[in-house]
């Protein structure tokens, strides 16, 4: 099937899974926090786009609540409260070296490949734009993965935890046409929750570390210093 | 369907209570009420489920059959005899300092929280609100673990929060695929209903289930603490309030494990193929080893213990990948077994520490002659948990193994020797524990013993005899999980 | 006629190239508060500039004055090649966007041995920078054109363009890609801002400035015209390939009436979003230069990908 002949709704759905994979691969490269949160920010916004278009399209009206969520929480709050947090820390200036960003960014390429294997089963029983857009998903999971473990910012691993919940939002809106509503406002509520939680965190990591830096978290081990 | 109401409404309560609570109130007592009244209810609930089968509600978002009652119901138990153990417990902490009284209150909240979480993780019809609740139980236990406010603690706690939450997140795409499987044959709002999908099983496209599965198996394993997945586990446990890692062990992993069964059932009615069982088998398999050897090289009273836990959890969900009638049956006994002995050795732990003043395993000495009740509880427990015949876990272990031997005889020499290595594993720490030279100026606490000796009498109960009724349940929810009844 | 029209074509392009600077200027100028120059200021330089006796090395070679008028007529062919107002003209149809791509390279590696024939430092350093840029922009490109090309089955721009406006409006996310990396690459090319400063004769930043710094007189008068032209060049490319419409698909003098006023009114736009831009990012170090070509390259390479794997026929 060529692109040509899929209406226009599919066009923009896939266009916009290819936009928020970049979005991924943009956030993989970061080493600065400030901006690692603008694309994070962006991210939520291309996905709200996305809700409302399918919103649109699909005649679904509860995508419109789902989009206004994303929007209040990934574009405004949790960006907002990570920017306040680094600004607040002074960790802003920092430019934290990524070791080795070819493997890193070379380690995401292959986990893009990785998630188009892993749902070429699905291929056989669906229009293989929706497999595109699933699996683009998936790599938006795993590329989220990838982010926390490759920074040592507490700040990008909520970054990357978020954009997990990116991934499967927008796996939910594309391939299913959003979950049943009241998943998708329990989901809300959790990832409401969990960033409140990761701000109270934050304030406990500070004062018993007084930092940021999650490698400083090495007291627990199964080996005894 | 109304006592099913209650018990998801009477946490419910209980956490709007202690939010608004005054701080001075004796909120360990209120707790234990409240998880009194809610044992009431699942009693109630067990009953008109003993009576009726299965019950639906009107709505079809709530489910309760035999298998999710017995859990429910132990649930409820394990809830009220741990409040029961927290109300001195907690007392205690505040007494020597560790904790205010506004975390106090934020920890009662949060336990009728996370019990409320458990519920509804049990009793929901759909799969999409078994994960958000799934979710809120590491959400609600989050700040538990973290209670004591130490580098320890906070480090274990963001470990905890960020493994599991990406763990589970995995198990969303999971659920995602299997809805989307499910939207194609049906319509989309009633297509994440387990009940639904169960009746449809057989229509569902069996390449989706089975990756779903995959994800599925990976998110929840993350929260069962399958090996290698299991690195929040130890640390949430041993830097948690006690009676917490009890609640963790007896309660949280064992749901995760009903999670993961639950979708195992779709996709064995989808597949034929014994994909998700072998899956099952592997990691539950290689946890129980893991675990097994773990638990030899230990400082942490609480570490070993919670690497007990992955050992059997391991062995549940290798007992429910091998899948026919009696794996099954043993698994569920397992599970409920297992359930109690662990949290009546957190609640020994959790006294021992409090007379010894640390964890760690080298400083607690001599339990036996500063307090012989702790010192017996714990030398009993440690025989329980470790498969010693009279006791209940002897018995499950027994029918795994039988299993096993019936079904993939090759694989019960690494099942026997699993058992042997963790059975030295807990006995090479605990006996100088119990035994060991009493150190100078050590002094017994104010403990409340009662929950040890109702968790282990019942585990007694079950390694000598399985009650008609309880073997009747056991037996409808083998039938149900593997379609056919056991012996 | 259809060389007639693309000899007229050809000329136009490179008559307004000096405007299209002009504007561009005029709005940078209006968007930093500063009095603009005219519009023809650069008509007016290039005119003052050619009548101006040139000062040449005494150890200049006939590479150096040979130089400037090999530059601007390899960038003047390549300029043939782009569709400007219509498209399907003999010029376009005899070379393919690769030969476009090797006059730049033939304009370039000139530019850059002038740069290094007279001998001194800011020569050398500016051709070295430049070779660096453009070794690392030429892939970018070509990737970004490659993309474009394989959706439309054809090298030929002029094929390419028509093959976009008659499948009317399709989102392809390959192309949202494609469109990203060439403004990127194009902003390289070009020296602008943040790649290059085309303003400054900063000696440690210059990297364009420096090559021609010993120009003087109709030398450099050529030599700017050509960048000019190179800048309008890339305009355009970006301009007809990602929104062709308006571009005249007969010989028809209405339509090409309608062509030039649209590419006059998409080049405006354009000026002003680089305008914009420019008034807005900081020139950045040039060790960061590779990143940010790296990135254009990604950018290529992801919309090569995401047309191979999210569009082509299964």
């Amino acid at each position: 099937m060529n692109i040509e002949q899929t209406d226009f709704y599919t066009q923009a759905i896939l266009s916009m899974a290819a936009l928020i994979g970049l979005t991924s691969f943009l956030m993989l490269g970061q080493s600065r926090l400030l901006r690692l949160i603008f694309v994070f920010a962006l991210q939520g916004f291309l996905l709200t786009l996305t809700t409302s278009l399918a919103a649109h399209s699909l005649h679904n009206p509860h995508l419109y609540i789902s989009a206004a969520l994303t929007l209040i929480l990934k574009v405004i709050f949790i960006p907002w409260m990570l920017r306040r947090e680094v600004l607040h820390m002074n960790i802003h200036r920092d430019v934290q070296t990524l070791k080795n960003k070819t493997f890193i960014m070379l380690g995401g390429a292959s986990l893009m490949v990785f998630s188009y294997y892993v749902l070429h089963p699905i291929v056989q029983t669906t229009a293989p734009v929706m497999l595109n857009a699933l699996a683009v998903s998936l790599s938006v999971v795993l590329l989220g993965m990838l982010l926390m473990i490759s920074h040592r910012q507490a700040v990008a691993h909520v970054v990357g935890f978020m954009s997990i919940e990116n991934g499967l939002f927008f796996a939910a809106i594309v391939a299913t046409k959003g979950m049943p509503m009241v998943v998708e406002l329990g989901i809300a509520f959790d990832v409401l929750v969990a960033a409140v939680l990761f701000g109270i965190f934050f304030l406990h990591i500070r004062s018993s570390i007084d930092s940021l830096d999650v490698d400083l978290l090495n007291r627990l081990n199964e080996i005894e210093k | 369907m109304i006592a099913a109401y209650l018990v998801l409404l009477i946490p419910l309560i209980g956490i709007i209570f202690f939010a608004v609570a005054d701080s001075k109130s004796d909120m360990g007592k209120i707790n234990v009420y409240f998880n009194a009244i809610c044992l009431l209810a699942t009693l109630w609930l067990a009953i008109n489920v003993l009576n009726q089968g299965t019950i639906l509600s009107t709505s079809k978002a709530f489910l309760v059959d035999p298998f999710n009652v017995y859990l429910i119901v132990l649930t409820a138990f394990i809830g009220l005899t741990t409040s029961i153990f927290s109300a001195p417990y907690m007392a205690h902490e505040k007494e020597i300092g560790k904790l205010t009284d506004r975390r106090l209150k934020l920890y009662y909240t949060m336990y009728q929280g996370f019990m409320l979480a458990m519920y509804l993780v049990l009793t929901t019809n759909n799969l999409g609100i078994m994960w958000v609740a799934m979710e809120g139980a590491t959400l609600a236990t989050v700040l538990l673990v973290s209670l004591y406010r130490t580098p320890e603690s906070i480090e274990a706690a963001w470990k905890y929060f960020i493994l599991c939450g990406v763990g589970i997140a995995q198990a969303l795409f999971g659920t995602i695929l299997l809805y989307y499987a499910a939207m194609q044959i049906g319509d989309g709002s009633n297509a994440l209903l387990w009940s639904v999908l169960y009746t449809n099983a057989q229509q569902l496209n069996p390449e989706i289930l089975e990756i779903a599965f995959v994800f599925l198996l990976i998110g929840y394993g993350t929260k069962i603490g399958l090996v290698p997945l299991h690195n929040w586990l130890p640390d949430a446990h041993s830097e948690g309030p006690t009676p917490m890692s009890a609640v963790l062990s007896g309660l949280l992993l064992n749901d995760a494990l009903y999670a993961v069964v639950r979708n195992k059932m779709l996709v064995d009615g989808a597949t034929h193929s014994n994909i998700a069982g072998y899956l099952m088998m592997g990691f539950g398999l290689l946890s129980f080893l893991v675990g097994a050897l773990f638990l030899h090289r230990q400082k942490d009273i609480k570490r070993l213990f919670s690497y007990s836990s992955i050992e059997h959890m391991g062995m549940m969900t290798f007992a429910f990948g091998i899948g026919g009638s009696l794996a099954t049956y043993a698994a569920l006994l397992h599970m409920t077994v297992h359930s109690l002995t662990k949290s009546a050795i957190f609640v020994t732990v959790g006294h021992a520490a409090q007379i010894a003043g640390t964890q760690r395993i080298e400083k607690i000495r001599g339990l036996i002659r500063t307090q012989p009740q702790v010192g017996w509880g714990l030398l009993i427990g440690t025989l329980a948990i470790a498969g010693f015949p009279p006791f209940g876990v002897f018995t499950s272990e027994f029918l795994v193994l039988l299993a096993t031997m019936h079904s993939y005889p090759w694989l019960a020499p690494l099942v026997l020797l699993g058992i042997g290595i963790a059975f030295a594993g807990l006995f090479r720490h605990i006996q100088p524990i119990v035994y060991g030279e009493k150190p100078e100026g050590q002094l017994p606490v104010k403990a409340n013993l009662w929950p040890v000796i109702i968790h282990l009498g019942l585990v007694l109960w079950l390694g000598l005899s399985i009650p008609g009724f309880l073997a009747h349940w056991f037996s409808q929810a083998t039938v149900l999980i593997s379609g056919s009844a056991p012996l | 006629m259809n060389w007639l029209i693309a000899i007229l074509q050809g000329a136009l392009f490179i008559a307004l190239a000096p405007l299209l600077a002009g504007w561009l200027k005029y709005c940078k100028c209006r968007l930093q508060n500063r009095k603009a120059p005219s519009l023809l200021q650069p008509y007016r330089d290039l005119i003052k500039l050619s009548n101006k006796k040139p000062v040449v090395s005494d150890h200049a070679s006939w590479l150096f004055i040979t130089a400037p008028y090999l530059i601007f007529s390899a960038t003047a062919l390549a300029a043939t090649v782009v569709p400007l107002v219509v498209v399907d003209l003999p010029t376009s149809a005899s070379a393919d966007v690769i030969v476009m791509v090797g006059f730049f390279a033939f304009a370039r590696f000139f530019l850059a041995l002038a740069g290094l024939d007279i001998g001194t430092a800011f020569g050398g350093m500016g051709s070295s920078r430049e070779m660096t840029i453009s070794s690392l922009a030429e892939p970018a490109m070509l990737m970004a054109i490659f993309t474009l090309t394989m959706t439309a089955s054809t090298t030929n721009l002029s094929g390419a363009i028509a093959h976009v406006l008659n499948e009317g409006l399709v989102l392809r996310p390959s192309f949202v890609f494609a469109l990203f990396a060439l403004i990127l690459v194009a902003v390289a090319e070009t020296g602008r801002i943040p790649v290059d400063n085309p303003a400054t004769h900063l000696e440690l930043t210059m990297i364009h400035e420096a090559m021609i710094l010993e120009y003087s007189g109709r030398y450099l008068a050529l030599i700017e015209w050509a960048s000019q032209l190179k800048l309008m060049l890339y305009g355009v490319l970006i301009a007809n390939i990602f929104f062709p419409w308006g571009i005249s698909e007969t010989l028809n003098p209405k339509d090409l009436g309608y062509g030039l006023v649209a590419i006059l009114g998409k080049l405006a736009l354009l000026a002003i979003f680089l305008a914009i831009a420019e008034t807005l990012v900081a020139k950045m170090r040039l060790f960061r230069v590779q990143e940010y070509l790296s990135f254009a390259y990604l950018l290529g390479l992801l919309g090569m990908l995401s047309h191979i794997i999210l569009e082509a026929s299964r």
